[in-house]
């Protein structure tokens, strides 16, 4: 008896703190997102369900343009991270550690300070485009910061590491005796690479995109600091709903949105892709 | 035979010399990812040490180290970075406490409702940080509970729990339960098994669970931003502070986490090392 | 935060979803009733002397001002601080008005201390949500004998809060254009300069939706404080083209400031004392000007958040700021337009006696139309119009949609 019971004896403070502190607020925000009024005179249920309906017409292009943000970001991390991973996992010899540190140098120091850093560092007149703006070689107007390029390039600079590790861990695991195989039986290298390297790999991928899709898509200080008029993100609009306009019905409803998009996404793509082999990789 | 053999010799050289072009290329783009990914910090530790004059540090105006001389010298910053790291260490105590705990039940038992706790931690590591802040804030407007201080510290537990759980609970996996069992045959009560046998081989998993909760928490902003109140956190007083300048002393202190968040990180794999 | 999915192999499906649906219908029972509304009943003549019974100073205080908003050596403060004994922890905290009820009102609506007992706030939406919402202390005038004594008529009828039931003016200032001469290479003078292309991407505007809206108006030729739905809807037009041929570099609250000075635009719409100050602590060359077109006068305001736990040092802090020789001191510094008029002569005399810079800078700021407007440029200024909360949905939807990207 005292044995059955010791799981439960086990999960009860955690498990109760997330039922409280986790599961039972996503039910309040569901349901704030059914209500209707205003911080002056209160909020109460009606069951408004032309929240949702109002709150993707007024922001479906912070939706879709988050979204695609995401995408993007996403993919240039892949592609920027592999040879990385491939590197370090192949040709990282004793240092593989002393790689791998570097690469999480980042993660000492604060996010937001990191993101401040790229404004500074770009700034229109800041110690890189001031020089060849100077040398003639931009236009006086030229300028990064404020462009969807720089909130794009700032969520990729950010997430890159997260993409790097799972694509190392499932390259680390591949045998060099393997490729010596293939090319034994007369695969070239990009063919060895091609058939065998990186199918093993993908798991990684997977994992990886896992780990930068979805903060990604609903970041929003990057396009804050970042950013210009016209790459206001979803999660800006839900903060600023939030936070400034006091909305809490619309926010609610977006915030749900948002989240059903990027969960029910995570959850037709883990169970597409197998997800014992992205499982066992991100574990690591 | 002496054909094959020259054959097979010159090819493997050809794939060499290819290989080595590639692998230099490689070796190159790679320091340049670490360049890149290492820039920002770079430009931060150098601005520590700028001897700005008026109120925006934007240009090199020479080398100076007395803004780590008055590295305290503004109030509400050095309130903010308290705050931040009492919050911080509150939270990675209770949150390894708590994931430890979960971390033993899931790696041990099997048991009814396992797969909806697991559900709801995977929810809780993988929903937008976004939407937890705020669905946690909806929480505390419903309840009608003022933001400050302790409403940061639990949404840093929660957010920080499912990790050291999932962390120990790995490690519990690779446990061998008859150790467990051979110390209660010896007479060892449930709880001086736990503290003498399972403790020590989980500890590696505990501790490195813990550090991450704390890396996590003390670097949350978005969650934070949402609960917070007017209680400020490093994070939150320097987004509020660059709108009219981050003053050096913020570079300042990025560099000594910077610092001691590298040297913990370093001296912890030499240990690690030695022992092994 | 990154993803962990190693969770999702423990999961075994449907039945566990369907219990934490169970789990989450709970929930949702308890979460069914709704929040409560705080709208206050307007405030009684014996709310006063209720409010006020029984509350002693304490000895310090806690000042939530905006930034640039004092001149750098806080002198006013020291001033009242060396002759009261109240020690002040002052913090520029307000970046715009929107920004800073959000942030406090939800704490005001638990009853909880926003930290500050004293807060400067612009008449417009935010103020009038705060008076709705009951979350200002009425002010008891028999304390205040400077104030009663120093005031300019004027300011004891401004229609936001007429008596000063719940505020008093801290300074009035003008949204102009400032903008850096060495980089526009020509004098700004209009309002339809923020919309040269010549200027694309190197303009910056305003994310306060009243502001931005009054110069939308301002643009398409209408006054701000008549204006109709119909009239919204034309200056969004007129904004959203600006938007829409990439002229404007982004939405700003207060750190537009920081955007000129660091060159990352060239011209913007800016509050006319800001520019003062930073020329002086920077040693920058920006320029401010009143657009031909016109600009909005406004009245920033102090007052009491009712959870306040120094109300009496914050009262007192009130009344210190209309003596003359301190309100003279803080009209030198921060180059708005002070709500004393006797501080003119302060500051004539403080010119006459001065020397060398800052004679000048004395005799700049006594005769700056910033300082004290002229005829002529209080003619060419608009108040901000007055919006009920049903056009305030209307007006806001209008003019967010814009600054929200």
């Amino acid at each position: 008896m005292r044995r059955r019971l010791a799981p439960y004896a086990l999960i009860l403070p955690g498990g109760l703190w997330l039922a409280i502190f986790f599961v039972v607020p996503m039910v309040v925000m569901l349901s704030f997102s059914l209500m209707q009024g205003d911080v002056v005179n209160g909020f109460s249920l009606t069951w408004h369900w032309q929240n949702y309906s109002e709150a993707l017409s007024d922001y479906d292009d912070q939706l879709i343009r988050s979204l695609v943000y995401g995408v993007i970001a996403t993919a240039a991390c892949i592609v920027l991270a592999y040879p990385v991973a491939y590197w370090i996992a192949f040709r990282g010899g004793a240092r593989k550690t002393t790689f791998l540190f570097l690469l999480l140098l980042p993660f000492f120091v604060s996010f937001v300070l990191r993101t401040f850093s790229w404004k500074f560092l770009l700034a229109d007149d800041g110690i890189v485009l001031s020089p060849l703006k100077h040398a003639g070689l931009l236009p006086q107007d030229f300028h990064v910061i404020a462009t969807g390029f720089a909130v794009v390039a700032g969520l990729t600079y950010n997430y890159l590491p997260f993409m790097v590790l799972p694509i190392y861990v499932a390259l680390e695991r591949v045998d060099p005796k393997m490729i010596e195989a293939a090319q034994d039986l007369y695969a070239s290298p990009a063919q060895a690479f091609a058939r065998v390297v990186f199918p093993l790999s993908l798991p990684g991928v997977f994992a990886g995109v896992l780990m930068t899709f979805v903060p990604v898509s609903a970041d929003y200080v990057n396009a804050t600091v970042l950013g210009g008029t016209n790459n206001t993100m979803i999660g800006n609009i839900i903060q600023n709903l939030y936070l400034v306009n006091n909305d809490y019905p619309q926010a609610a409803a977006l915030s749900f949105t948002l989240m059903a998009i990027l969960l029910i996404g995570i959850f037709l793509y883990a169970r597409a892709l197998g997800t014992e082999d992205v499982l066992e990789v991100a574990t690591r | 035979m002496t054909s094959v053999a020259a054959e097979e010799s010159t090819g493997t050289a050809s794939r060499r010399t290819r290989g080595r072009w590639g692998d230099r290329l490689l070796f190159g783009y790679t320091w340049l990812i670490i360049v890149w990914l290492c820039l920002p910090i770079a430009v931060m530790i150098a601005f520590g040490f700028n001897d700005t004059k008026g109120r925006l540090n934007l240009t090199w105006q020479g080398f100076t180290v007395k803004w780590y001389g008055r590295l305290f010298s503004v109030p509400d910053l050095t309130t903010a970075l308290v705050n931040s790291l009492t919050i911080a260490l509150v939270a990675t105590a209770v949150s390894a406490v708590l994931g430890t705990l979960i971390g033993l039940a899931l790696g041990r038992y099997r048991f009814r409702g396992q797969g909806a706790l697991n559900l709801v931690q995977f929810a809780a590591i993988s929903a937008p940080e976004t939407v937890m802040g705020a669905s946690l804030l909806s929480f505390f407007v419903q309840l009608n509970v003022g933001r400050g201080y302790w409403t940061i510290v639990i949404a840093h537990i929660m957010f920080s729990l499912s990790f050291v759980a999932v962390t120990v609970r790995s490690r519990v996996l690779t446990l061998d339960p008859a150790i467990d069992e051979a110390a209660r045959d010896l007479g060892a009560t449930g709880w001086t098994a736990f503290r003498l046998v399972t403790l020590p081989m989980i500890f590696p998993a505990v501790l490195a669970g813990g550090l991450l909760a704390f890396a996590l928490s003390i670097d949350d902003f978005i969650i934070t931003s949402f609960n917070s109140g007017s209680t400020l956190t490093f994070p939150l007083w320097i987004w509020g502070a660059q709108k009219n300048g981050l003053p050096p002393q913020v570079n300042v202190m990025g560099t000594l986490i910077f610092v001691a968040g590298v040297l913990l990180a370093v001296g912890n794999a030499l240990l690690a090392r030695r022992r092994r | 935060m990154n993803t962990n999915p190693a969770l999702l192999r423990g999961m075994t499906g449907r039945r566990d979803a369907l219990r934490l649906f169970g789990l989450a219908g709970a929930g949702l029972g308890l979460a069914a009733c709704g929040v409560k509304g705080q709208k206050a009943a307007p405030p009684k003549q014996n709310d006063v002397q209720k409010y006020w019974a029984g509350k002693t100073k304490k000895g310090h205080l806690n000042f939530a001002n905006w930034t640039l908003y004092i001149d750098k050596n806080r002198t006013p403060l020291k001033e009242f601080t060396r002759q009261t004994g109240i020690t002040v922890t002052y913090r520029e905290v307000i970046s715009d008005d929107p920004q800073w009820f959000g942030k406090i009102a939800p704490q005001l609506q638990a009853g909880q201390s926003i930290g500050y007992d004293l807060m400067v706030v612009t008449n417009g939406l935010e103020f009038t949500k705060l008076v709705e919402l009951g979350y200002l202390v009425p002010l008891d005038h028999s304390q205040m004998p400077n104030f009663t004594k120093n005031v300019g008529a004027a300011y004891k009828q401004e229609s936001f809060d007429k008596g000063n039931v719940y505020s008093v003016p801290y300074a009035t200032g003008l949204t102009g254009i400032a903008y850096d001469p060495s980089k526009t290479g020509r004098e700004i003078t209009s309002i339809q300069d923020l919309w040269d292309p010549k200027f694309k991407g190197k303009v910056g505007m305003m994310s306060d939706v009243q502001e931005i809206g009054n110069f939308g108006m301002f643009a398409v030729g209408i006054d701000p404080e008549k204006s109709t739905p119909d009239d919204w809807k034309k200056a969004g037009a007129k904004l959203q083209e600006q938007k829409d041929k990439g002229i404007v570099r982004k939405y700003y609250e207060n750190d537009y400031i920081d955007a000129l000075s660091r060159g990352d635009v060239w011209l913007t719409m800016a509050w006319s004392g800001d520019i003062f100050q930073q020329n002086l602590n920077e040693g920058s060359n920006l320029k401010f000007v009143i657009p031909k077109e016109g600009a909005t006068i406004w009245t920033d305001n102090m007052m009491i958040p009712k959870t306040a736990d120094n109300p009496v040092d914050a009262l007192m802090m009130m009344d210190f700021f209309y003596r003359p020789e301190i309100a003279a001191n803080l009209a030198e510094f921060i180059n708005y337009v002070t709500p004393v008029p006797a501080a003119k002569d302060v500051i004539a005399a403080d010119a006459a006696k001065a020397t060398g810079s800052k004679k000048k800078t004395l005799e700049s700021v006594a005769s700056s139309p910033l300082v004290f407007p002229t005829d002529a440029d209080y003619a060419r200024l608009r108040h901000y119009r007055s919006l009920t909360p049903a056009e305030e949905k209307d007006y806001t939807a209008v003019f967010q949609h814009i600054t929200a990207g």
